[in-house]
Order: C-alpha cells, then structure tokens, then sequence
C-alpha cells in the first residue's frame, strides 16, 4: 500500500528526512525506551549532536523525553506519524493496484 | 481528516472492463481467482460465509482482513465486510453489462476520519512510509 503525505504533516516530515533522526526514531519504535547515553552508543556520533537530533525529533512530537536522576530517556510516539497517514489515499491506491491484477487475470482466464 | 466524526468516508473505484460480467463474476467470487488478483482467501459464495483475507504481516498488524459475505447476486453485486486494524467497513462491487463489455463499480465504505484510525494506521504504515522517505524527500526538493 501507498501512503500519501497530506500538507499539514510538515514538521513530523522534515523532522523524519535525516537518515539520522530516521534511525534514532525506529530504534526507539523498535526497542523501547532509551537513555541519550545508549543511543549516542549506537548512532556513533557525539551526544551534543544526538542531543541535537532528539531535540527536532521532539519538536515534531516524535519522541518524548523523561527525566530520571541525571539521566533523560526518550521514547518513541508513533501516534505522531498520524498526520502522514491518509486512509483514502492508502486505499485509493491499493484497489486501484488490485484492479490492474484483476484485468491481467481476466486476460488470462478461459473465455 | 477535516471531516466531522460522524461522517464517513468512501474509496469508490470504477473501470471498464473488456470481459462479459459473467466472466468478471467468477474472478471476484471464484476463490482460487480472488487470490490471483486481490489476496490468497477462504471465500465462499454463500451470503453469511466468514471469511480471512490474508496479506503479509508486518510490525503491529497481522496481515489479517475478517470479512462476511453480505451479498450475492450474480452476476450484479457482490458485498462483504471488511474488517482490520480497527477498520470496521464494508466493500460492495457492482457488475453492469456494457456493449463492450462490463462496468465494473467497487465501493469501499466506512472509513471513519477520527485519531484511533489514523492512529492505527499509523503504526501499521509507519515502517513502510520511513523505507519510503528518502524517495520521497528526493521528489519533494
């Protein structure tokens, strides 16, 4: 299925476009919730500029940070990726793929 | 999504096809030729019949569509439920002869525009949307 973006999902867009904060962000999907000290581990960049990342990130309502001690923890809400979600539209297209299919089985089908 | 919560939505989809209803009849109803073209089923023609849609499960959803047949009347109509993700809607195809051949009508009814849909689309797409991105992104700049 296809998946259109609507105008108004701008910043949850751009805040998406960097490779970076992309893989920040399903890292946090996928696995929880993170200290900025893990994910600097994994993105093996420096944590000023993965502060950086998760600060646009939270912008866009992304992700959500959670003070503990000395320690601030993120998590993912993919409830923010609702903007970009068009269900006419992903429907839409799917049934229009689905009839291409059934014109070409019909081509195939005995008389 | 600017619509009121109340209100629902319809995908309608027509096309000209170059086949006799009677022929487009079996492809929408036969089950074997249902999977050819829409996804591998448990259909049966009997109004009443449940039935499992079943594409590929991805992170959050399990592929699964649950569907009843809610109307046979061949070669003309055919309607089932539709149902997944919180999706509860309903899908009705109208066959009529043409000259050349059949008008084919699908309507997809009952998208509801409110947060819990979108929501749960969301976190199907979102894992797809994000393999897209960087596509995407290229077209937009």
């Amino acid at each position: 299925m296809l998946f259109s973006m609507p105008p108004h999902a701008d910043p949850v867009f751009k805040a998406l476009a960097d490779p970076t904060r992309r893989a920040i962000f399903e890292g946090l999907t996928r696995d929880g919730e993170q200290t900025v000290h893990a994910l600097t581990h994994r993105a093996g960049i420096s944590q000023p500029a993965v502060s950086k990342h998760l600060r646009v990130l939270k912008r866009a309502r992304l992700v959500r940070p959670r003070h503990h001690g000395r320690e601030t923890h993120y998590s993912a809400d993919p409830q923010a990726l609702a903007p970009l979600v068009d269900w006419i539209a992903v429907y839409g297209a799917f049934w229009r793929t689905r009839f291409d299919q059934l014109e070409q089985l019909l081509e195939r089908m005995e008389p | 999504m600017t619509l009121a919560s109340t209100e629902t939505r319809t995908v309608v989809l027509e096309k000209q096809l170059s086949h006799p209803p009677a022929k487009v009849w079996r492809a929408l109803t036969e089950g074997p030729l249902l999977a050819q073209w829409l996804m591998p089923n448990d259909f049966e023609p009997i109004v009443g019949h449940k039935f499992t849609l079943r594409s590929n499960p991805v992170p959050n959803w399990d592929g699964l569509i649950h569907c009843e047949v809610l109307a046979i009347e061949p070669p003309a109509r055919l309607a089932f439920s539709w149902s997944t993700m919180g999706l509860e809607s309903a899908v009705v195809f109208a066959l009529t002869p043409t000259d050349a051949g059949t008008h084919l009508r699908m309507e997809h009814s009952g998208f509801q525009p409110d947060q819990e849909h979108a929501y749960k689309g969301a976190t199907y797409g979102w894992q797809r949307f994000l393999g897209n991105l960087e596509t995407v992104v290229a077209g937009l700049a």
